[in-house]
């Protein structure tokens, strides 16, 4: 048994080398476009030549993010707990949605995504937009391609569902035994200090119009416009939709917060089996189908590219529940529907840094890799070390999102079927794709990640320790055995 | 009169409950109940926590009836609820002292 498994996914692998291998061609002949010859006129922000279908578009993905987290991950994780615990964890997802929408219209959507000052701006976005500030229906936010805008508010909402949906996510480590208020609190800072400065770090910057229009003027407008980007971005790290800073980020939190919050009373000797399998089975669909929003939308625009990352989420994510299966089955001897949802999920957290730059075949390769990597985390690693990331939020957020930055910067080479990253400076006005490097991009990559595990573990530490020193972040004794729904929100999931 | 518990495999409660009204019984009380005895519990694994689960789900049925009928009730519960295999159940027989028809207040065997 084992060794035929074994076999097949030997027999798997090769059949993708050969599929990548007949990619370059395609490659090639994309990136060998004709460009025009005279001097082009460049654009500034304005909303005149908006596309109407773009707009939808965003105004639609930015829809499906949000199910992402309601009610999606709410499902997803009030599945995997027990019955006494289930309405703690659809509180806190949802409460978590709404706190972070309020906060990012005051401060977060400018703390994100303007120009910093002074030292700290490759790490912070500046003040000027603080309570949107100057940001109505005729503001216009740069997207990929020279010339295209799409309305601000849109982009204003469609990255507000991004600041939504990150700290629910960690909510998943610390589940059954956490109290609510100080976590909300613990909420509020951790997008302030740690998830807008990773976003900032890794998206901001000028956008293509900018980058065209200095290098029309010269070397020192050029390295003016791309200084003005986030530290990771200035350093060409590549994450398409969030792989660092969403699932890495939200990932090594999540770990360090039960290391610091502690295991639950009686783990791992008394059962604690997931109440519902069946709703985390409609959570993780609606991730799914929610996350296409996510990697397909991060490209701003409905062009083909939008198409690209959209097939890489489909089948990266296929791929990944597949293997996760096969690897149970081969493991255990029983594929399990908790392990295929997580296959799934694995494989979305994975595919989100690659989506718009890996090849249909990379991604592939890139879910079938994910599962077991993450496999081996959640069964092994856990038990080895005794700690108690209740809902896996580090074993699949932090590990899967690391496998995904990583190899994004092996797939998008564009020898390899990826699309290979834009250069807006040398022919300005038109996209070319640059010459790629992977050794260097991958350095990028795991500086990148590095960066990341570092700020996010760091910060969370640090806001964890005041938070539970002056408020106290563990309920007691008799509310963990009561449960949180009656003794935390007083009512109760389920009446027989 | 008798009390005749017998704890059965959940998916022979209809049969049993045939049989049963076959030998002229015409109520019961249905629990369903876990426990364990010579049958152990089976093993779920959830991303590689594994639990024993040693309490097995049963049905638990009670019969009231006349002492001269205890005798064809149990037979009648042993040979419907019986499949050969471990876990089959047990039937234990009670005397009971008194019963009454909350409705008419009819006592003993007409009460039943």
């Amino acid at each position: 048994m084992m060794k035929q498994s074994t076999k097949m996914l030997a027999g798997l692998g090769a059949i993708g080398v050969a599929a990548l291998m007949c990619h370059p061609a395609f490659a090639q002949a994309a990136a060998a476009a004709p460009a025009p010859a005279a001097t082009p006129a460049i654009a500034t922000p304005s909303l005149a030549n908006m596309n109407k279908g773009d707009n939808t578009w965003m105004l639609v993905s930015t829809l499906l993010v949000l199910m992402m987290s309601v009610p999606g991950l709410a499902l997803f994780y009030g599945g995997l707990v027990r019955t006494k615990n289930m309405l703690s964890v659809l509180t806190q997802v949802l409460m978590i949605v709404c706190m972070v929408g309020v906060i990012w219209v005051c401060w977060g959507y400018s703390e994100t995504f303007t120009s910093g000052s002074g030292f700290t701006a490759p790490f912070f976005g500046g003040l000027s937009k603080m309570f949107l500030k100057g940001v109505d229906s005729s503001s216009a936010a740069a997207t990929f391609s020279n010339g295209v805008y799409i309305p601000e508010l849109t982009y204003v909402l469609f990255q507000m569902t991004f600041a939504m949906i990150t700290p629910a996510l960690f909510v998943g480590s610390v589940a059954e035994r956490i109290k609510f208020s100080p976590l909300m609190l613990f909420v509020a800072l951790w997008v302030t200090f740690v998830y807008f400065p990773i976003a900032h770090m890794v998206w901001y910057w000028d956008g293509p119009d900018a980058i065209a229009a200095a290098a029309l003027k010269g070397k020192d407008a050029l390295a003016a416009v791309n200084g003005d980007a986030g530290k990771l971005f200035q350093w060409g790290a590549i994450d398409f939709a969030g792989g660092t800073v969403v699932h890495i980020n939200a990932g090594i939190t999540g770990l360090v917060m039960c290391l610091l919050l502690g295991k639950r009373l009686g783990y791992p000797n008394e059962p604690m089996p997931p109440h519902s399998l069946t709703m985390t089975m409609i959570g993780a669909s609606l991730l799914w189908v929610g996350w296409f929003g996510f990697n397909a939308g991060s490209n701003l625009e409905a062009t083909s590219v939008a198409s690209v990352a959209f097939m890489n989420t489909m089948i990266a994510t296929a791929a990944a529940g597949m293997s996760w299966l096969l690897t149970e089955q081969i493991v255990r001897g029983k594929p399990s529907l908790l392990g295929a949802a997580s296959g799934v999920v694995a494989g979305l957290v994975a595919v989100t840094p690659a989506s718009g730059f890996a090849g249909t075949m990379g991604s592939v390769i890139l879910g079938l890799m994910v599962s077991p990597i993450c496999f081996f985390f959640v069964s092994y690693v856990k038990s080895k070390f005794k700690y108690d990331d209740s809902l896996d939020v580090f074993g699949v957020h932090c590990i899967g999102g690391i496998t995904g930055a990583l190899m994004t910067g092996i797939l998008a080479n564009p020898a390899l079927g990826g699309q290979g990253i834009a250069d807006y400076a040398s022919k300005p006005g038109t996209l070319v794709v640059a010459p790629y490097d992977w050794v260097a991009q991958l350095t990028t990559q795991a500086e990148a990640v590095g960066i990341t595990l570092l700020w996010s573990g760091l910060g969370a530490a640090i806001l964890y320790v005041i938070i539970d020193k002056l408020w106290g972040f563990r309920v007691s004794e008799e509310v963990e055995r009561e449960g949180l729904d009656i003794a935390e929100h007083g009512e109760r999931a389920y009446h027989y | 009169m008798k009390l005749v518990i017998a704890i059965i495999k959940p998916f022979k409660l209809d049969e049993v409950r045939e049989a049963l009204s076959g030998v002229g019984v015409a109520g019961m009380t249905v629990t369903e109940v876990k426990g364990f005895g010579r049958q152990k519990g089976q093993t779920e694994i959830y991303r590689g926590a594994e639990y024993s689960t040693n309490m097995v789900p049963k049905i638990k049925i009670e019969v009231a009836c006349a002492s001269d009928m205890a005798g064809a009730v149990i037979e009648a519960i042993q040979a419907s609820a019986n499949t050969g295999a471990i876990g089959d159940g047990k039937i234990f027989v009670l005397d009971v002292g008194q019963a009454v028809r909350i409705r008419t207040g009819e006592t003993d065997d007409s009460a039943l």
